[in-house]
């Protein structure tokens, strides 16, 4: 019985190992033949590895092709924590230690870089991988091509570390140029922006991208990155190299050429550095010590079509900090109050009260509502308004002028008068914020209050303070104030606080007065105020700021012209803008700006100037020179420098002479800057042995 | 007992009378011959999987194979040790492999004991890595055969009792707790199917073997519950079930292993030309994952091949159990049945990814000494067993009733 059974359960192990065999074949068919292809693609994946060449970023050139942005090889190390990873702890110390060792860095030091930001025990940003996870990490940039080649050599000794030729920012500076403001600069991509671009179907950059961060590095970002190649190499599991498999060669970026000219550039740079470092020196004597002079900016543009030819902005910084990984001492500089924000454009992002050199906009708005060129109103050294005593600058008096007296002498009272006026008529203190103020409607068609929309990132938008824009900010800040005035004291501030909580959202008399000679809460930026003073050149016209020009492929050709864009016209009759251009003509040769411009030829190169001289509460005045002629715009602006004339007059001359060649009081077109003392309208010639020649000029015969 | 014993030495003696073919020729020819074409295979595989990784042989290529065949000529001299000893002989010998082997497992948690892999599982005697676990399964399956066979064989009635079940099981769980403090999972997995399926062969009540079950099953849970199993063995089996999970970590073996055989497709890519193999994706190659090589490097043909040679092996394995006249044969037989059919499933199984990873060699196939030794002793085991059923075939079904009878009483 006992055999019976054994032999039947013997049976049934036997049908059982059928079974379960039967299983393990029909389950390897199914591998084998049902998914072969599926595995056999894995496999495919598995053995080549895909190695990313990066594209070569493109040229940044200036007007004339002279490269601004270039590139150098850097030799990078990098390490492969995947592989790293696999080697067994044993391994993977040794091998970090010997490369620590070779680097010259501490093995910590060392392990801290190979972390991913984030994760437990990474270092801070930017010392931590802030790239992807599966990438190799560069644990050491721009090493000697020795060290590299010594790590290259002995591949067997570090498993997982590897030592790459990569292309980074080079700046040659020509004539010194920094113009690291419009240039920007780029570092490498964040997982978060590279899952961002996935998403919204950008293929063009990888983990290994650089992308721009501001200026034009970010604004053509898409243009100058270019387009990665693969290698594909043979791998085992350790990731060793086991031999080529295929290689698809990157496309370089394209070369944008900009409107910048660099010896422009580099005069406007010096020239701004120079003022404010004099600034520094010179005492002022309304707050009782020298002047603080703390940034400054200089735009110069085509006035006859928006483009930028120098963006100079103080203080600026060395762009090759971001080269190779920029260090937390640097980084945390750059964003520092105590060094002034070096990473402040203040050209399109700093915000300033413009002072006098608002007056001929103002001049503009009067002539055309209600005023004429034959107007003449009192110059007093003082004007009551609404019980507040507004005086004149230094308390001058010039008696009954005109509209280009009051332009040249930059006479306050004269256009508080015509400001009070207005106001009176709009509707006064009245409680409604749909009045309009001809005046403030007037800045508004000028494009202040607005973007003027220039081709560098991060432009801001400026503020005219307007009756609805102080109803808003009463609203948001009345709670403070109110509870400031409470307290006890009489100095400005305690004053000011009370009469702000109980009326602050009305539009005075004395905002109106105020806002009419560019003081008060009106702000602006340089670049504004350069196109509205090129709408008083060119006849009107209200040009979108553009710094590049054009974007040329490798072959040299054309693959995207930047035009100038007109974004409006002022409405303002070309008979008063005539009227004012001649006024303003005169500042240079009887006004506020004469003593600066001996022996200057005015009659060969009229240059028309506005100087301002902008008071802010709390701080010393924003020293501002506008000028322009029929070719060019000339803003300068140095915050806490001082008078307009007095601290930038120098500086805006030497800018002038450099764009015309003049010497003393002679005129040499020869010595302009740009040939002729125009921005060239071609584009500069890329010959395809990689040459760029500068633009040659209608009519010129081709050599 | 004395009367058993001289009567199988007659009847032996009678044997040479009667049958004039050579114990040589007398061997199993499908045991033979499947075990020796899973060598000659394996030995292909274990070559390939080696030769071409510096980082394991350390720059000399021909390191494993040269020791697998090592190892193998030291089995085949033990295998037909085995098979030419008097089975009487084979009873005596079956407690000290068993004694053996619980030695070994001790000494394995003594301070001679070395961790691989997470595994408490080996002694480093000399240079030579002895796994005593692979001994283990022997020792059981000759242990609880003898054990069965003595109790039932000395009663006049031969059904199994409880008692029987309980000693069998006794002899079981001293070195299954041993394996268990290393810990050795799929070594323990192997033990207790080979366990079961030796006390179902011998006859076992129904409702003990549904108890074992239920016990087992219950035994699990709680393991699982209290914590005991490690970090790494609960990673497993949840990759086993997600192998996306961690692509990288405890999914990978399994991942590359699936790759590998996929990518071997009907004829594979030929023996020392897989890729996955040759680059070294595929962890374990050698030992537990060798499937892989025949997966990749010889396609469905040669790995199926290699699962039909199994099949034969223990087909024939079963056949040689049936017919075994005596209870000792019968159940070690089985044991070995069980125990190379669970373990070579689970190992297969696991490489084809509808196992859990649970580090078990292929017997006969893989790299590896102690298994070598310890299979290719229990193929001698069957051959032993084979040879006596032939010859008592050999004197006549009248006298193998008779034996039959005679051992009953």
């Amino acid at each position: 019985m006992l055999r019976t059974r054994s032999s039947l359960r013997l049976v049934v192990v036997q049908v059982m190992v059928l079974a379960l065999f039967t299983t393990l074949f029909a389950r390897l068919w199914y591998l084998q033949v049902v998914g072969a292809e599926t595995y056999q693609a894995a496999a495919q994946d598995n053995a080549v590895r895909d190695i990313e060449i990066t594209a070569p970023r493109g040229l940044i050139v200036d007007a004339m092709g002279r490269p601004l942005v270039a590139n150098r090889t850097a030799w990078v190390v990098t390490v492969d924590r995947d592989v790293l990873d696999r080697l067994g702890a044993a391994t993977r110390r040794a091998v970090l230690g010997r490369l620590a060792n070779t680097l010259g860095l501490s093995p910590e030091e060392l392990e801290r870089r190979t972390k991913t930001c984030g994760e437990p025990g990474a270092a801070e940003p930017p010392v931590c991988w802030n790239g992807s996870p599966y990438e190799p990490v560069p644990v050491a940039e721009d090493v000697t091509q020795v060290l590299a080649a010594s790590i290259l050599e002995q591949a067997e000794d570090y498993p997982g570390v590897t030592a790459e030729a990569r292309k980074v920012r080079a700046y040659p500076a020509p004539f010194g140029v920094n113009a690291v403001h419009a240039l920007g600069y780029i570092s490498p991509i964040t997982e978060q922006e590279l899952d961002a671009a996935k998403a919204r179907g950008d293929d063009g950059v990888s983990p290994l991208s650089s992308v721009g961060r501001s200026g034009l590095e970010d604004a053509y970002d898409r243009y100058l990155r270019g387009a990665s190649g693969v290698h594909q190499v043979a791998v085992d599991s350790m990731g060793r190299v086991l031999g080529d498999a295929a290689v698809i060669e990157p496309k370089p970026g394209h070369t944008l050429v900009t409107s910048i000219d660099a010896k422009v550039q580099a005069v406007a740079e010096r020239e701004l550095e120079r003022s404010i470092l004099q600034a520094r020196k010179t005492f002022d004597e309304v707050t009782g010590r020298k002047y603080v002079a703390d940034s400054g900016s200089v735009v110069v543009m085509d006035a006859t079509n928006g483009r930028v030819v120098a963006l100079a902005s103080y203080p600026t910084y060395d762009p090759n900090v971001w080269v190779g990984g920029i260090s937390q001492g640097d980084l945390d500089r750059l964003y520092s109050d105590q060094a002034d924000t070096p990473l402040l454009n203040r050209g399109t992002q700093g915000l300033f009260a413009p002072g006098s050199t608002f007056k001929p906009v103002t001049a503009a708005g009067a002539l055309t509502h209600g005023y004429s060129i034959k107007d003449k109103l009192d110059c007093s050294s003082s004007l009551t308004v609404g019980g507040r005593v507004f005086k004149n600058y230094e308390s001058a008096s010039y008696g009954r002028i005109t509209f280009a007296e009051a332009l040249q002498l930059s006479c306050d009272t004269f256009f508080y008068r015509i400001a009070y006026a207005k106001w009176l008529e709009a509707g006064g203190d009245r409680e409604d914020t749909s009045i309009k103020d001809p005046l403030v409607e007037n800045a508004k068609a000028f494009g202040f209050g607005s973007k003027t929309g220039i081709d560098l990132p991060g432009e801001v938008t400026g503020r005219i303070a307007d009756r609805k824009w102080k109803l808003s900010y009463w609203k948001a800040n009345k709670d403070y104030y109110c509870k400031l005035g409470k307290e006890p004291g009489n100095d400005f501030l305690h004053v000011f606080a009370r009469e702000f909580c109980i009326d602050g959202w009305n539009y005075r008399a004395g905002d109106a007065v105020n806002f009419s000679i560019g003081q008060g809460d009106t702000v602006l930026t340089p670049i504004q105020l350069a196109v509205a003073y090129g709408a008083l050149s060119n006849g009107g016209t209200l040009w979108e700021p553009r710094v590049a020009k054009a974007v040329i492929d490798a072959d040299g050709e054309v693959v995207k012209r930047i035009g100038p864009h007109a974004a409006g016209r002022i409405p303002i009759p070309q008979r008063i803008i005539d009227y004012i251009d001649r006024a303003l003509l005169g500042t240079g040769k009887v006004g506020t700006m004469a003593w600066k411009m001996g022996g200057f030829p005015l009659g060969r190169v009229p240059v028309r100037f506005k100087t301002g001289t902008a008071e802010v509460y709390g701080k010393q005045t924003t020293s501002w020179i506008a000028s322009y002629d029929e070719q060019y715009v000339v803003i300068m602006q140095i915050s806490q420098g001082g008078t307009g004339s007095g601290t930038s007059g120098d500086a805006a001359r030497t800018i002038w002479e450099t764009l015309y060649g003049i010497q003393g009081s002679k005129v040499d077109l020869r010595d302009a800057a740009q040939p002729g003392a125009e921005p060239p309208d071609g584009l500069p010639v890329f010959k395809p042995n990689g040459q760029i020649s500068p633009p040659r000029r209608t009519g010129e015969d081709p050599r | 007992m004395t009367a058993l014993a001289t009567s199988t030495t007659r009847t032996s003696r009678r044997i040479h009378v009667t049958d004039r073919r050579s114990t040589w020729q007398r061997l199993d020819v499908v045991v033979v011959g499947s075990t020796a074409a899973l060598l000659v295979l394996g030995s292909l595989l274990v070559w390939s999987a080696t030769a071409g990784r510096a980082a394991l042989t350390g720059g000399d290529g021909s390191e494993y194979i040269v020791r697998h065949l090592t190892n193998m000529a030291v089995g085949l001299v033990l295998a037909a040790l085995i098979a030419a000893t008097d089975h009487r002989w084979v009873r005596i010998w079956a407690p000290v492999v068993y004694l053996g082997a619980v030695i070994g497992l001790g000494l394995v948690l003594s301070p001679l004991g070395a961790v691989i892999n997470g595994s408490r599982s080996w002694i480093l005697v000399g240079g030579l890595s002895i796994q005593p676990a692979e001994f283990a399964k022997l020792g059981v399956v000759a242990g609880m055969a003898l054990l069965l066979a003595e109790r039932t064989e000395a009663r006049r009635s031969a059904a199994l009792r409880g008692w029987d079940v309980l000693a069998a099981l006794a002899i079981a769980a001293v070195p299954a707790g041993l394996i268990l403090a290393q810990p050795d999972l799929g070594t323990l997995l192997v033990l207790a199917a080979t366990v079961f399926g030796l006390l179902a062969v011998a006859g076992a009540p129904r409702r003990w073997l549904v108890g074992l079950v239920a016990a087992a099953l219950a035994g699990t849970v709680a393991a699982v519950q209290l914590g005991v199993l490690q970090g790494y063995q609960l990673l497993r089996f949840e990759a086993f079930i997600n192998p996306a999970l961690d692509p990288q970590g405890a999914g990978y073996n399994t991942v590359q292993a699936r790759i590998a055989i996929g990518n071997g497709g009907l004829f594979g890519q030929g023996l020392f030309h897989g890729s996955q193999t040759q680059s070294g994706f595929v962890p374990e190659q050698h030992t537990d994952f060798v499937f892989t090589v025949a997966g990749e490097e010889l396609g469905l043909v040669g790995a199926g091949a290699l699962i039909a040679l199994l099949l034969a092996l223990l087909w024939r394995a079963c056949r040689i159990a049936v017919r075994a006249d005596d209870m000792f044969g019968r159940l070690a037989g089985g044991g070995i049945v069980c125990w190379f059919g669970f373990q070579a499933f689970q190992n297969i199984g696991m490489c084809l990814g509808i196992m859990p990873v649970t580090g078990v060699p292929l017997p006969l196939v893989s790299y590896g000494g102690t298994s070598m030794f310890a299979s290719l002793m229990a193929v001698g085991l069957l051959l032993n067993i084979h040879l006596r059923t032939e010859r008592s075939i050999g004197l006549g079904v009248v006298l193998r009733e008779r034996m039959a009878r005679s051992r009953r009483f």
